[in-house]
């Protein structure tokens, strides 16, 4: 399990980092797993407004769509365009060149509701076991 | 209820299969990469676990009477190993079933049939015996596994001293792979060479592991069921539940060349009879997108203005880089170049009709198109 130290994750396997008001969000090692070769990423449109637990987008394997959701509310201040044409960086380089956006946080207090990695490492060993 | 279970479940969590619900079935969907598993099947070699398929054998004197009678197809030119693409029809002319039949000898024929019709296609070919003759629900006694691509006999080769370069295309031969008593058959649902083996469930894990341990220089891979779609959608190869079922009928899905009016009285035939007469009103037809979009099962299919279908089975073609689909359309606009669109998550996105299969071969072995879901 690929779990970095220093994000923090949602019960959907995004993972976040912040730098200042701003946070970078995508999917975790595990949630590309899940999923398979991603082989169509949608984005947001820069300057949309999302509240916590919106769909930004959505990406599609081979066999099925999945949607990502933001955990925390803010506003879509970048996208990673270069997804569009190389979906499967979210594959190969999912906590680097595989995220997926930037938002300008609204209200950093949400972050506290996220997990910490050794949370997150429990959390989907219990999901898998479940 | 709890899913079933291959004999070959185990060494699909080693090869960390993702295993899902299949027809009842917990199967590998893939083993981590998709893509990486059908192109290896285009390329070289891949084999899949199809052991859920169900077998159904007639056996007796009026064996051959019978199969001619509950199937589509004609068995009467059909030579002692020799297999068939063929299916059953209800009385109104409309799918039981599709399946690959195989003349073992006038009195033993042995039938390869989906899944999820496995119990309903074993009572219905009960519900019409006649004359002399036996049949058995196969399904617990043979494991399938399909070794598939151009090195497909090369890899299977190994494992045999049956002379495999000597079986066509829907030819099969009885004989030994690594010891044990299987059928060996030249058929697929890849659009590429390959081999379908029948042999008992116990036999399967050894197979399967000499089989990737001899594919080892064609950098064999186990392939899941998602490229097992995807292959067989890019040679627009129908799947029971998505192109055909109890409400579509052989004109209509392009099937026409498994149904031969010309042989003695088989069910359905009456009904397709006047159906030809006043011609189908709908006909499958392939689509590629030409909008940025995946087309997905069951999306609706839009024609000027107005929703007209759905999308039967949808997806990415790997080896074509393009998004394509299946979908009936009114007959007056199956033809290729027509337009439609397919409402992706709410925003209708264009897409075109185009020839079919997809997916064309430059040389190519398999002439046969019949396959089997």
């Amino acid at each position: 399990m690929n779990i970095p130290e220093n994000l923090l994750y949602s019960k959907e396997h995004e993972w976040l980092s912040r730098e200042g008001d701003v946070v970078t969000i995508g999917i975790t090692y595990h949630a590309q797993h899940e999923l398979g070769d991603v082989v169509f990423v949608e984005l947001p449109k820069i300057g949309q407004s999302l509240s916590a637990e919106d769909a930004f987008g959505s990406l599609e394997s081979v066999k099925a769509v999945s949607e990502a959701f933001t955990p925390v509310a803010g506003e879509v201040t970048e996208v990673n365009e270069s997804l569009l044409d190389a979906p499967d960086k979210v594959n190969e380089d999912p906590y680097g060149e595989g995220w997926i956006i930037r938002l300008r946080l609204q209200d950093p207090s949400q972050l506290d509701d996220l997990m910490s990695p050794e949370d997150y490492l429990k959390y989907t060993q219990e999901e898998s076991q479940g | 209820m709890s899913l079933k279970r291959t004999s070959l479940n185990q060494l699909h969590q080693q090869s960390n299969g993702r295993m899902v619900d299949f027809a009842g079935w917990e199967m590998p969907i893939h083993y981590g990469s998709t893509l990486r598993e059908h192109l290896a099947v285009r390329e070289s070699v891949g084999i899949f676990d199809v052991s859920h398929m169900g077998e159904i054998e007639i056996i007796g004197k009026d064996a051959l009477s019978l199969a001619q009678k509950i199937t589509s197809n004609d068995i009467s030119k059909l030579k002692d190993g020799q297999a068939q693409y063929s299916a059953f029809l209800y009385p109104e002319g409309t799918f039981v079933d599709d399946i690959v039949l195989y003349r073992i000898n006038s009195e033993h024929i042995f039938m390869c049939v989906n899944a999820a019709n496995r119990e309903k296609d074993f009572q219905w070919v009960r519900q019409h015996q006649e004359g002399e003759v036996e049949i058995l629900d196969q399904g617990d006694a043979y494991a399938q596994l399909a070794i598939q691509g151009p090195q497909a006999e090369t890899v299977l080769q190994e494992l045999t001293n049956v002379d495999l370069s000597a079986i066509q295309t829907y030819w099969f031969s009885r004989g030994e792979i690594d010891g044990v008593a299987s059928l060996i058959s030249r058929t697929g649902y890849t659009g590429e060479d390959g081999f379908e083996i029948y042999i008992p469930p116990n036999t399967a894990p050894p197979i399967w592991e000499k089989l990737l341990s001899v594919g080892e220089p064609f950098e064999i891979t186990p392939a899941g069921l998602a490229a097992r779609n995807t292959l067989r959608l890019e040679m627009a190869y129908s799947l029971y539940g998505h192109e055909i079922d109890q409400t579509t009928n052989p004109w209509e899905a392009n099937l026409a060349w498994i149904v031969k009016m010309g042989k003695s009285d088989f069910i359905g035939k009456e009904a397709l009879a006047r159906l030809k007469i006043v011609g189908p009103d709908r006909r499958l037809v392939g689509f590629e997108m030409v909008d940025r979009g995946i087309a997905r099962d069951h999306y609706p299919v839009w024609i000027e203005g107005k929703k007209v279908s759905e999308v039967t089975s949808g997806s990415p073609a790997p080896s074509l880089g393009k998004h394509v689909g299946l979908a009936y359309l009114p007959i007056r606009h199956a033809e290729v170049e027509q337009l439609l669109e397919v409402e992706v998550r709410g925003k209708r996105l264009k897409a075109k009709v185009v020839s079919t299969p997809f997916y064309k071969k430059e040389v190519s072995r398999v002439d046969s198109p019949g396959h089997l879901g």
